[in-house]
């Protein structure tokens, strides 16, 4: 379970040749009680993993569309308790790596010890939080360490060579490669300069390295996975699903993952 | 008291503060604090920052007696620290001046802001426009509303406002789309925050630079009247004005700090802005420090008639001030701070602005406890012109 559970999906991935295929949804969007069903279909689309969103009122990180479907979710009364509950009664029925992305503050109002333990019972097996930079990370890295839960880090392209190279050698499960100088939000075309970027984080990282923000064709997935070992889509899966748009998504998740010529 | 040195070397007062961003923000936040302490060492950038405050801005700003309402209130020495006498009509300049000068310094061309009152948005475009700067404003919908006039100042001036919609439209909703703004032009904009809050080092370098309102306050109140006041009142919105107000006091245990949050239609209402009366702690816009949140840390929508203390957080060293009891922190409600407004118009022909008639109301309740020999300053820390058509509407046929 947790992290080992994580990094052995997704070197399975690796090893037989395909691109890993990460994507964002945001728990309670279209209700709590498609939760379970949403996951299931994801992971039938042979998904790698599953980064499944918490809705907060502030998202700064965030464009337009995850923000909306953070507001809907909130609508549905969705809270970080009720996904942790959903997430726990459903487990047994699951085997895709699950991984919360959320902002601190729902954590730190739910308790940082109390998170740890029940998102752990629940099956949760890695963690991001992207208003969390490592100069503050000490509040919760060692309760999610006494749960076995992955920390994942994330690096920028702002991030300077050293820094890149602590938050490779801190993440765990993967090394989330945040590949636009910007908000999330479906973009066509990466900068050029992503692919020495991403490049650089292969060398520095023992885990995979996973390209996420703007990704949203297969083309992307592809372009970007040559350089790392695979993407992360959000707010194109987001809008997709909220459409009810599945045989997209199916479409989207199978083409990217195809093992190209990826030498 | 022991010597007062906070932040420490990672931005934490205490148990508040802290760099609580994207790690896509980190390098600039952390380039800004060395430039910040750089310049502030470097005596070209001190004397250009005090050329423009005396010269442009217009300060010193007088420390003035207040006479008539001192005989009306019957207690206390009541003297007024007059900011709303700076260039743009509030303390807010103080801040944005020095934040340019940064700007310039480290090379950037554009500038993003939020605003709430419209009052720190003209003060940033006011500079922008003096050191040719490009300036975007963020500011929420319904402020646009509520303070029309600034906005056409802004665009006067050179800026470009933009209207932001989600949430309550309000300066909570302005500050994330400027940081999200940000986020995505980081390399060439710097963020003019325009309060103590944000990532450190924000609420240090806008305590600094608005603490020349209580240095300038310290001196004059010894040369009128020998000795510290007794008491000094401020408003707190994320809190600027107060923590440049009483920063300079801190060690100086005998002068007794109120900090005035807006207590809206009152504190049991849940419709108001008194994050440290009625708030708890949380994380927000990058620093931890007391918030207006729900059970399940989703922020809550702050509520008050004076745009500029509308947030539902508040600077992290006011946290601290609070939790250490160094400053007690009290809440005037939208009914006491129209009172406020209205009585300093008529007894000093001064028009306090919505925010700083809420450090006016406490100050009244507080003189007539205190005894003529005793002292109060209040913090007026910004003109009432952008309020009146509001105020108006609001009092209706009562004038
Ligand atoms: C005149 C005036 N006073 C006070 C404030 C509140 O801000 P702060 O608490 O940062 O001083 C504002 C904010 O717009 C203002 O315009």
């Amino acid at each position: 379970m947790g992290k080992a559970k994580l990094e052995k999906a997704l070197h399975e991935k690796i090893k037989s040749n395909q691109n890993i295929f990460a994507p964002y949804i945001m728990a309670g969007d279209g209700g709590l009680d498609i939760l379970e069903e949403r996951i299931n279909f994801i992971q039938d689309c042979g998904a790698s993993a599953i980064e499944l969103g918490i809705p907060f009122s502030d998202p700064v990180a965030d464009g337009p569309t995850i923000q909306e479907a953070g507001i809907r979710a909130l609508d549905n009364g969705t809270t970080l308790t009720n996904v942790l509950e959903t997430l726990q009664s459903t487990k047994e029925n699951r085997s895709i790596p699950i991984v919360i992305m959320t902002y601190l503050n729902p954590i730190l109002v739910y308790g940082i010890e109390k998170f740890a333990k029940d998102a752990a019972n629940a099956g949760v097996d890695g963690i991001i939080i992207p208003d969390l930079p490592m100069e503050e990370e000490h509040i919760i890295s060692p309760s999610l360490s006494d749960h076995d839960i992955a920390f994942v880090r994330l690096a920028a392209m702002t991030s300077p060579k050293e820094r890149l190279v602590e938050l490779a050698k801190r993440s765990e499960g993967f090394l989330y490669a945040v590949a636009v100088n910007g908000t999330t939000g479906a973009r066509t075309k990466h900068d050029t300069n992503v692919t020495s970027y991403l490049d650089d984080l292969k060398k520095y990282s023992d885990v995979p390295v996973l390209a996420g923000f703007g990704v949203s064709n297969s083309e992307q997935a592809h372009a970007l996975s040559k350089h790392c070992d695979g993407v992360i889509v959000g707010s194109k899966i987001v809008q997709l699903l909220h459409e009810k748009q599945f045989k997209e998504v199916n479409r989207l998740i199978q083409e990217s993952i195809l093992a190209e010529v990826k030498s | 008291m022991t010597a007062y040195t906070m932040p420490d070397k990672t931005g934490k007062y205490g148990d508040f503060g802290g760099r609580f961003v994207p790690e896509l923000l980190m390098p600039a936040v952390l380039e800004l604090e060395e430039e910040y302490e750089t310049a502030m060492k470097d005596p070209d950038f001190t004397s250009k920052l005090n050329y423009y405050l005396k010269q442009y801005i217009g300060r010193e700003t007088p420390l003035y007696f207040a006479e008539q309402l001192t005989k009306n209130l019957g207690g206390a020495k009541v003297y007024l620290k007059r900011e709303d006498l700076n260039h743009t009509g509030a303390h807010k300049i103080n801040n944005t001046i020095g934040q340019a000068l940064l700007t310039a310094r480290m090379g950037k061309k554009k500038v993003v802001a939020e605003t709430g009152a419209g009052q720190h948005g003209v003060a940033t475009a006011t500079v922008c426009a003096l050191l040719d700067l490009e300036c975007i404003v963020f500011m929420g919908e319904e402020d646009i509303r509520r303070q029309k006039l600034n906005v056409f100042r802004m665009e006067l001036l050179g800026a470009e406002v933009r209207s932001v919609s989600q949430g309550s439209g309000t300066l909570k909703d302005a500050v994330n789309e400027a940081l999200r703004y940000w986020v995505n032009h980081v390399e060439d904009t710097h963020y003019i925050i325009g309060s103590v809050v944000g990532p450190h080092p924000f609420p240090k370098i806008v305590r600094d630079l608005q603490s020349v309102i209580g240095s300038e306050t310290k001196k004059q109140i010894m040369e009128q009247n020998g000795k510290l006041p007794e008491a000094v009142v401020a408003c707190v919105g994320g809190g600027s004005n107060a923590m440049g107000m009483f920063y300079p006091f801190i060690e100086d245990k005998d002068v007794a700090l109120f900090g005035v949050e807006a207590g809206g239609a009152g504190i049991e209402t849940n419709k108001h802005a008194a994050t440290l009366s009625g708030g708890d702690i949380g994380v927000l816009h990058g620093t931890m420090t007391y918030l207006l949140q729900d059970e399940h840390g989703q922020i809550e929508e702050a509520s008050s008639i004076s745009a500029g203390l509308d947030y539902p957080g508040v600077g992290p060293e006011h946290s601290h001030l609070h939790e250490t009891n160094r400053v007690t922190y009290t809440s005037i409600t939208d009914e006491e701070a129209l009172d406020a407004f209205q009585y300093l118009s008529k007894t000093e022909g001064i028009i306090p602005a919505l925010e700083s008639s809420h450090a006016v109301a406490y100050a009244m309740k507080l003189a007539p406890e205190m005894s003529p020999d005793e002292t109060i300053v209040i913090c007026l820390s910004g003109r009432g012109d952008k309020d009146v058509e509001q105020v108006k509407d609001r009092i209706g046929g009562e004038l």
